[in-house]
């Protein structure tokens, strides 16, 4: 049986990364390297206002001053970041109106991905923007958005639009001081999305990013900023995908959230980034900052990810609960393959009285990879009554692979409850055994075994991505020994 | 001066400490001790003292404490007072083998080494080093020489005495071995003294350790004790630290573990400035296994902080931490467990708890459970709790006719005993049960016949 096992989980494993094809397009790229020239000619090429360069020379000059951090459980190599490419853009016509203008390459690329910006447009009823390379392709269904005063465009057109809340809000969640990558990407971020929800309206349909890096040796820096007034709702939901490369590419992201009062975000992302082939050549490093603040009472914001890609995920989509009476919530399934390495988890900030914040994190580890939740949950003396549970599981498939727990615990007020529990185990060969006896083969029974134990979290994704996870997550591990 | 600076500067303190009395601290210890000085203090040189925010002192503040400018002795020198007269142990019923350490000296009134019945050897460890040099270079700094913490590299510089216990192949102590150790001193005083316990093939001990200060002085311990189990081997140690509030005491525990060996150690923290206990523990050979347990009881500005480091380096062993504390004024404490289990450690076994209960706002704790896990056929879960007593449990009890302050301290002390409970010498579990009742009524301020009443 274990012979049987073997074979299966080879024959899995070895199963391709279909997202790793490139798309020939005309590119309009810099050189390599990083300096303050660069990060002026980025500003200059998207027709920044002053105040925008000003921000990125800060936080360049910042960056100079600061060392990369080590205290993950990862081991990363040494990141030249003078050989990257700071910008690439699909080259495209001075605007468009339609989507008819768009560069027929380019929509090829998105079809195949599965993301049919037409007929998306028509038939699923989610708005999408297209973000390629560092650039935003595409927005779809920003008319009907319009309508309600919703503002989805893309980061850079929000810079020229509406300049008063990019300033107003930008670096307000994650300040370009935070951290080191934080402090790179607000240097060279090339684009992103923004979203706007005006005062107690509800967004009426999902909003989507798809995030694709397609050319070489690019990093790619995009920021995302969503502002929720008082009493709206949105569902957000992030994808992202790139072609198989023999070098590492580096991917250090920010996503800012803010929710004003009785306001509730939902965020979801399925993380799908080439993870490197069997022998952990290539693959991308997922160095991402997202956080977002709750600063309204009663208002609530929720995390899902799905992390079935990247060489190197290193992130913790965090919420700080300013307001009294808020939520926040984070569900997450990581999955490492092969040569993967993982370090995720969130931070849960209690400020204000009465917040609240669940933590489920499912890992799941496999091959030669490392796999671990870090978590902080701190509650700050003035948050009465603050109410935490964290759940944090690990499956382990095979014998070679590793996962580890490690949570932070911070608690300055007498009538906070903060529960943590984690567990570590394999599948069970009772399951598998009864499985089979009822006619279910070794591999079907691990696949149902493990989205059954992914199942708390993949629920709590919309529904069209709980399909994509689904299926990503067969890909990733069905079949793995128990 | 900056924290970078002053770590320096500190360090370089302790260095020329060193270079200027090696001769003195040489010539009042042991050849075999003495041997192992040179290397630890160029390991010292480079690994420093500990700073605040590293990985594994996140809280710890250990250069402030050991900034203090405390006197260091390192001559034997007569202590002027009867120890006998100041100090008797005041739990009623507990017979043991009583070995006294003052300052960090074995003090055994002439008669440094006793031979126990069943061929038990206990005393002085300097001593020991001279009369059974083979045994104890077998194992002196075989565990803790291990270690990247610069404090062990310092104790092991400096250290001269401390505690030896030996129990032969076999051998079944039935009385258990006390350790008193005390601080008491004319003036404000550091002292590192170095402990070695042995357990051989199948043998059984139980071992009592007792931390107390006598004099109202500022103190500062930083002692490593190593302890090894062999094959089928069976000890117990119950840890009661019960120092003043000026003290800070760090204590470094280095265990090594054989196959089928069960090592159980039990700290209770009563009272004490700062408190840092390092427990590292190797599980080496199957079917051996570990219970590490702790309760910490605070209160004023006290901060205590527990690192247990548990390494499954073979398959089939079982490890259980359980750590529980009551915090109260403007206490703060700290709890880092890690279970590591490596590769080819399958069929582990390894549970891990902490539980608080926080009494004021005033109060930090910080809970950092880890698990770091290589192998996949084990069974690891840890969890760790923050809150205050239970709601419903109050309420049935008050219901009952209980007022609400007894019932709050019937549900503290129900809390701690889940830890009391695991003291295997009877007579020790009774007294530690009635002095954790009223140190949670804040009638505690130290052992009841202790002259000095202090904190």
């Amino acid at each position: 049986m274990q012979n049987e096992q073997d074979q299966i989980l080879d024959k899995i494993t070895s199963g391709e990364y279909k997202y790793g094809f490139y798309t020939d397009i005309e590119q309009d790229s810099i050189g390599k390297g990083l300096n303050e020239d660069v990060v002026r000619m980025i500003s200059a090429k998207k027709n920044e206002p002053e105040f925008m360069l000003e921000f990125r020379l800060r936080a360049y000059r910042h960056w100079l001053t600061m060392k990369m951090p080590g205290w993950a459980h990862l081991s990363i190599p040494e990141i030249d970041y003078q050989d990257q490419v700071y910008y690439s853009a699909p080259k495209q016509k001075a605007k468009l109106s339609s989507l008819d203008e768009v560069d027929p390459e380019l929509l090829e690329t998105f079809n195949k991905l599965g993301i049919p910006l037409q007929e998306q447009k028509q038939l699923a009823g989610v708005a999408v923007d297209a973000v390629m390379d560092s650039v935003s392709v595409k927005t779809t269904f920003k008319e009907t958005l319009a309508e309600l005063g919703i503002i989805f465009c893309s980061f850079s057109e929000a810079v020229r639009e509406y300049p008063d809340l990019v300033k107003q809000y930008m670096g307000s969640v994650v300040p370009f001081t935070d951290n080191y990558f934080a402090a790179l990407n607000s240097a060279v971020f090339s684009d992103g999305s923004f979203c706007f929800i005006p005062k107690g309206v509800k967004c009426p349909m999902e909003l989507s990013t798809y995030f694709r890096i397609n050319a070489a040796n690019t990093g790619q820096f995009e920021r995302t900023l969503i502002v929720a007034e008082e009493s709206s709702y949105v569902s957000y939901l992030e994808g992202c995908t790139a072609p198989m490369r023999d070098e590492n590419q580096l991917h250090a992201a920010i996503v800012e959230i803010v929710a004003m009062e009785n306001a509730e975000v939902k965020y979801a992302t399925v993380q799908n980034w080439y993870p490197g082939n069997k022998e952990g050549k290539g693959g991308i490093y997922n160095f991402v900052t997202k956080r977002g603040i709750c600063k309204g009472d009663n208002s609530k914001i929720s995390w899902t990810q799905v992390e079935t890609g990247s060489a190197i995920t290193w992130k913790y989509p965090s919420c700080i609960l300013k307001g009294d009476n808020t939520t926040g919530e984070f569900y997450s399934v990581a999955v490492t393959n092969n040569h993967q390495q993982a370090d995720t988890g969130t931070k849960m900030i209690h400020i204000g009285k009465n917040s609240r914040s669940i933590i489920v994190s499912k890992g799941i580890s496999a091959g030669v990879s490392n796999n671990s939740y870090r978590g902080l949950v701190k509650v700050l003396k003035g948050a009465g009554n603050a109410r935490n549970f964290s759940q944090c599981d690990s499956l382990l498939l095979g014998d070679k692979c590793g996962a580890h727990t490690f949570p932070y615990i911070e608690s300055a007020n007498q009538s906070a409850i903060i529960e943590h529990e984690a567990t570590t185990s394999k599948i069970g060969e009772d399951q598998i055994f009864y499985c089979n006896q009822r006619g279910i083969s070794t591999e079907d029974a691990i696949g149902l075994i493990v989205n059954g134990y992914a199942k708390e979290v993949l629920n709590k994704l919309p529904m069209e991505f709980a399909v994509e996870a689904q299926k990503l997550l067969q890909i990733s591990l069905e079949g793995s020994v128990g | 001066m900056s924290t970078v600076t002053r770590n320096i500067a500190l360090k370089d303190q302790y260095i020329s400490l060193y270079r200027e009395k090696s001769g003195e601290i040489s010539a009042n210890s042991a050849p075999l001790m003495n041997t192992f000085r040179k290397e630890a203090i160029t390991r010292f040189a480079s690994l420093g003292l500990p700073r605040k925010g590293s990985e594994n002192y996140l809280y710890a503040d250990i250069e402030r404490v050991f900034s203090n400018n405390l006197e260091k002795n390192f001559s034997d020198r007569k202590i002027s007072f009867n120890i006998k007269e100041i100090f008797h142990c005041d739990v009623p019923d507990l017979e043991t083998n009583l070995l006294l350490l003052v300052n960090g000296r074995f003090y055994g009134n002439g008669k440094m080494l006793k031979k126990l019945p069943g061929g038990i050897i206990a005393g002085s460890l300097a001593r020991a080093a001279i009369e059974y040099p083979e045994l104890v270079e077998k194992h002196y700094g075989k565990y803790a020489g291990r270690s990247d913490d610069g404090l062990v590299a310092l104790n092991t510089a400096f250290a001269q005495d401390g505690i030896f216990i030996y129990v032969p192949r076999g051998v079944k102590v039935e009385k258990p071995v006390q350790v008193v150790n005390i601080m008491i001193s004319e003036n404000d005083l550091m002292a590192q003294h170095r402990n070695l316990i042995i357990a051989d093939e199948d043998s059984e001990a139980r071992i009592v350790v007792c931390d107390h200060t006598l004099s109202a002085h500022r103190f500062l311990t930083n002692s490593v004790n190593e302890i090894f189990t062999a094959r089928g081997a069976k000890v117990n140690l119950t840890r009661v630290q019960n120092e003043h509030n000026g003290s800070s005491q760090v204590t470094h525990s280095h265990c090594l573990q054989e196959g089928g060996s069960d090592l159980s150690t039990i700290t209770v923290s009563l009272h004490g400035g700062f408190i840092r206990n390092n427990v590292y523990v190797r599980l080496t050979g199957e079917h051996a296994e570990n219970h590490t347990m702790g309760l910490y009881l605070t209160d004023k500005g006290q901060f205590i902080d527990n690192f247990v480091y548990i390494d499954h380096a073979a398959p089939n062993c079982f490890s259980n931490q359980l750590y529980k504390g009551v915090l109260d004024d403007f206490a703060s404490g700290s709890f880092n467990g890690r279970i590591l289990v490596r590769r080819d450690a399958q069929k582990t076994n390894a549970y891990q708890s902490n539980n608080n209960i926080l009494l004021t706002d005033d109060t930090r704790m910080y809970s950092r459970p880890q698990l770091e896990i290589y192998a996949d056929d084990v069974k690891c879960s840890h969890g760790s709790t923050m809150g205050q007593l239970d709601e419903n449990a109050l309420f049935y009890l008050r219901s009952r006719g209980i007022d609400y302050r007894e019932a709050r301290l019937l549900l503290m002390f129900a809390f701690a005993h889940d830890v009391i409970q695991n003291i295997k010498v009877d007579a020790l579990r009774e007294r530690i049960d009635d002095l954790v009742d009223k140190r949670l009524r804040g009638e505690l301020s130290r052992c009841n016949n202790c002259a000095m009443q202090c904190g």
